[in-house]
């Protein structure tokens, strides 16, 4: 019996100089950033204040440092892409053999969703989710770490597969028969599998977290319909992912055991049906959609109010749209699979559903525009995320419902139309509205702003790169051109892949922007020092407490009388502006204690995975055994909380004069 | 403005692209309904979305902070009116659409025979690793790679595969549909033109998938005869052992024809594809399975 499994020195692909780079510099980017924290002596203010942290704030944060990370791998995939099909045409091969090329789409997709997108949406949650309902914490601070964790561990799992083994080569959605053991024997689709069975546990405990903190844990007075839109859209986020990660889970589980026990549930013959799969994977993966979109349509929500320094118009009717959305998103799936060859009652009947998701979305983008009427819109970086998203997004939306048309579906479907769809609705949508929220609540994270001209440039990049990326694969995909070619032989489609090509360089050149935005706003940081707590005149709870907030982010808990809270607070205070501000009276404050268990019970999960990828049986056990001590150990903890003293939260507010201020 | 720039060079673009192949420029009855109900569909929507990009960026120019003509109306939130507006746009967009939908989705539903006077020629595709394999029962001879049809005669295809999912799709022709190991799907296509149009599967299948095309040779019928004559008079029998042989594994196949076909020979392949028991055996599945 070998102890290793099916582990062994020849699965590093030595041989291959592209993967061997990319591993090289991955390898030493994360023992220089070790080194630097080892030789600073920063390891254990970063073991004390960030890696054991439960603090819904820093836990955001350290959810969007990850996907910005793999932002940069997912695009540098894309870019091989892109350079790939602009120079195999004809009897050109390009530098990518087709077993790395497939790897690279397959990584792009399951990267860009589950690691970036998700990520992003779900930093932004945590950042803004308590803040906003004028509380302390979420419901699970020490859960919610474990969720972060698991999600690296997802992440390093992705990442090891570049370097010891592959990738799958089988697309993101990994379709059986293809991704079965018979077609695909390789470790690829293993990887794929564990990294996001394990980070998909840790999505699904956030959106228990967070369903329970808006249902559970609100300020006094925050009643449902005083909350704010972002909150209504999380709410509706974290609903879809309780109701669908689990089918995700399961039918991942399923596919796991047709690969190592031999079970038959999407195999071929044996009473196996693929078909299966494709349905339960859309189960999952439309309302995912929603998942990712609806949160970024809440912070649209929330910069477009208070960048026209009106109120949202028509609250109930967004609070409505969305929640439609919501319960909708669970009746269109088989629209990604129209030509499956299922009857036209069933197309038919799809066709519509999906048409009618565009109802309430379109009511959205109206309320947006009746939004700014009437307002004084300034144009910050936000708002520019914001408007260039209207527009671009509406078009994605049109390509989508085309898409949703049973007989053009059967035309475009599975090709370059559909890459040119789908990303016309993710890139605006999810990532423009992540883009958007990271700079309005990044001065509420760190205590200063964003430089402004660099955040304009990387927003010019992006919306200009993003058309150039992406129109001209709406063309050879009416063109004829499939998705996933490592190349072609049909020479008129090459212009166009080269524009594209040219288009993801001007992206790339939004990226650099947005480095060099944060080098420079934080060597810039006390010009952009954001001493008031408000540096947008904002509307809700969040801008009425210092930046960067305490740890109990409210010495004392706001009372709500109304929608917009903070905004109707400071009107209230302009009218009793002479009154003399009262003293405080703060009473002892209880805040969750930092642990270790979600870095810990991450660390053995990391094991697990990898152990159960290369079929090494007792490490695995040693894995399972170590995660289910760590939970056992906190479960068993004498002290979960530390009591912060009225002198202590009164010092600091004597310091920051902002809380007064109100 | 900007964005309806962008859209007229995209409008060039794809009239361009529609001049020389793919599926702006059908060569078939299927083919041309499916692209005048994206047309319909197109036109339905942009009529609705310039205007609301042109609003979008009209109301958040006027209304700019630095313009002091623009009223401020720091407390409107709500209109009844405006209200019944922003819902009703959307619902009256989408009905029309629904009707377009949902009578396409019955016209062109892929199984349903296209009304012509001529009898239809039967063709029973098979998406192999990776190559397609198209047998003409009636006629008791097979294609690898090259699909022939006469023009102006509907074409009946029975579509399996002998292992992964495939996709079959001939852009100027009509739509695609998937093909799957151990089920048959039904297409119906019709070439109007002589002419060659490219197909190729577009579902991912693996590592050859990037050369899994084939030219679709659409002949009027008396050359589609003699076609089939030559066919029938050179090359090898498609048996078990020759299918077996076929669908192991390769990559970018030279188009190349059979003489004769073994009957009942794509009912042995579906039905192998439901009975094979054991799929997590590494043998190459369509040896293993023209053996059971």
């Amino acid at each position: 019996m070998n102890l290793l499994g099916k582990l062994s020195w020849s699965e590093i692909p030595l041989h291959e100089p592209i993967i061997m780079g990319a591993s090289a510099m991955m390898i030493l980017g994360i023992l220089s950033v070790l080194g630097w924290i080892v030789l600073k002596g920063y390891w254990p203010y970063l073991w004390r204040e960030w890696l054991t942290s439960v603090d819904h704030k820093r836990i955001g944060v350290m959810y969007i440092v990850l996907a910005l990370l793999m932002l940069l791998r997912g695009f540098a995939d894309a870019i091989m892409m892109r350079a790939q099909q602009a120079v195999a045409v004809g009897d050109a091969q390009g530098y990518l053999p087709p077993h790395h090329y497939d790897q690279i789409f397959s990584a792009h997709g399951t990267i860009m969703i589950f690691f970036v997108a998700m990520p992003l949406v779900i930093g932004l949650m945590n950042f803004a989710v308590p803040l906003q309902l004028g509380v302390r914490d979420v419901a699970f601070p020490t859960l919610n770490s474990v969720s972060l964790w698991l999600t690296a561990s997802g992440i390093l799992l992705t990442n090891i597969s570049l370097v010891v083994g592959e990738f799958a080569k089988t697309g993101w959605v990994a379709y059986p028969p293809l991704s079965e053991l018979e077609f695909s024997p390789g470790v690829g689709v293993d990887y794929y599998l564990w990294a996001l069975q394990i980070s998909g546990i840790g999505t699904l405990l956030t959106g228990i977290n967070f369903v329970t903190t808006i249902l559970k844990v609100r300020a006094p007075g925050m009643s449902y319909m005083r909350m704010p839109v972002f909150c209504w859209t999380a709410f509706a986020s974290n609903l879809l992912i309780v109701a669908a990660f689990p089918v995700l889970t399961a039918t991942f589980a399923m596919l796991l055991l047709d690969r190592y026990l031999g079970f038959h549930f999407f195999s071929v013959g044996a009473g196996g049906n693929p078909m299966m799969y494709v349905n339960l994977f859309w189960i999952w993966g439309h309302p995912e959609v929603y998942i990712l979109v609806l949160p970024a349509f809440g912070v649209f929500s929330e910069v477009t109010a208070t960048f026209s320094g009106k109120p949202l118009f028509g609250y109930r009717s967004m609070v409505a749209a969305t929640m439609a959305i919501c319960v909708l998103s669970y009746t269109v799936w088989l629209h990604h699979f129209f030509t499956m060859g299922a009857s036209a009652n069933v197309n038919a009947f799809f066709g519509v559903m999906s048409m009618i998701i565009a109802v309430p979305t379109g009511v959205k983008i109206f309320n947006w525009l009746f939004t700014m009427y009437g307002g004084r819109v300034r144009f910050t970086v936000p708002i520019l995320w914001t408007i260039g998203f209207m527009v671009t997004f509406v078009l994605g939306g049109l390509t989508g419902v085309l898409l949703a048309v049973p007989p053009v579906d059967f035309q475009v479907h599975n090709s370059q139309f559909l890459v040119a769809h789908f990303h016309h609705v993710i890139i605006p949508g999810v990532v423009f509205g992540a883009f958007a929220g990271y700079t309005y609540w990044f001065p509420k994270a760190f205590g200063f702003t964003l430089d402004e001209r660099w955040g304009r440039g990387s927003f010019w990049c992006w919306f200009i790169g993003f058309h150039l990326a992406f129109m001209p694969l709406y063309v050879v995909g009416l063109m004829g051109m499939t998705r996933r070619m490592q190349h072609y032989d049909v020479l008129s489609w090459q212009p166009w892949l080269l524009v594209a090509g040219f288009g993801a360089l001007v992206i790339l050149a939004g990226i650099a922007c947005q480095m060099m935005q944060l080098v420079v706003s934080i060597r810039a940081r006390e010009q952009l020092r954001d001493a008031t707590g408000d540096p947008w005149n904002g509307r809700t709870l969040e801008w009425s407490t210092p930046s960067p907030p305490p740890a109990w982010n409210y010495g004392v808990l706001p009372r709500v009388t109304e929608r917009d809270a903070f905004w109707s607070m400071k009107q209230r205070a302009r009218v009793t502006r002479d009154q003399p501000a009262q003293a405080r009276e703060y009473r002892p404050i209880e805040m969750p204690k930092n642990s270790p268990t979600g870095f810990i019970t991450a660390f053995f999960a990391v094991v697990t995975g990898f152990a159960l990828i290369w079929h090494i049986w007792w490490m695995a056990a040693l894995g399972v055994v170590g995660a289910f001590v760590t939970l056992l150990v906190f479960a068993f903890r004498d002290e979960e909380e530390i009591e912060i003293p009225p002198d202590e939260i009164a010092q600091f507010y004597r310091r920051d004069r902002v809380e007064a201020a109100v | 403005m900007r964005r309806g720039g962008i859209a007229v060079v995209l409008f060039s673009a794809t009239a361009l692209a529609g001049c020389s192949e793919g599926v702006l420029n059908p060569k078939g009855p299927i083919a041309s309904a499916e692209r005048q109900i994206l047309f319909n569909s197109l036109g339905i929507m942009l009529a609705i979305v310039i205007p609301t990009i042109l609003a979008t960026l009209g109301v958040a120019f006027w209304f700019r902070s630095s313009n002091r003509r623009a009223r401020y109306l720091p407390d409107f939130e709500y209109s009844g009116r405006l209200e019944l507006l922003v819902w009703s746009i959307p619902i009256m967009t989408v009905l029309l659409l629904a009707g377009v939908n949902w009578v396409g989705s019955y016209d062109l539903d892929p199984p349903k025979p296209i009304a012509s006077k001529e009898k239809p020629v039967r063709v029973q595709v098979v998406s192999l690793d990776w190559k397609w394999l198209f047998i003409y029962p009636d006629q008791g001879i097979a294609s690898v790679n090259r699909l022939t049809i006469p023009v102006g005669t509907p074409v009946n295809f029975a579509l399996t595969s002998s292992g992964v999912m495939n996709s079959f799709w001939v852009p100027q022709l009509g739509g695609q549909i998937y093909t799957m190991a151990g089920m048959a799907t039904r297409h119906n296509l019709q070439a109007d033109y002589p002419g060659t149009y490219r197909g190729r599967s577009a579902n991912y299948s693996g590592s050859g998938f990037a050369d899994m095309y084939f030219d679709v040779d659409a002949v009027p019928a008396e050359k589609f005869a003699q076609w089939v004559d030559a066919t029938r008079g050179a090359g090898a029998v498609l048996d078990a052992q020759a299918y077996a042989d076929l669908a192991k594994p390769s990559k970018a196949v030279a188009p190349f024809t059979y003489r004769s076909v073994a009957p009942d020979l794509f009912s042995r392949i579906l039905t192998a594809g439901m009975r094979r028991d054991d799929g997590s055996q590494l043998t190459t599945p369509a040896s293993e399975r023209t053996t059971k």
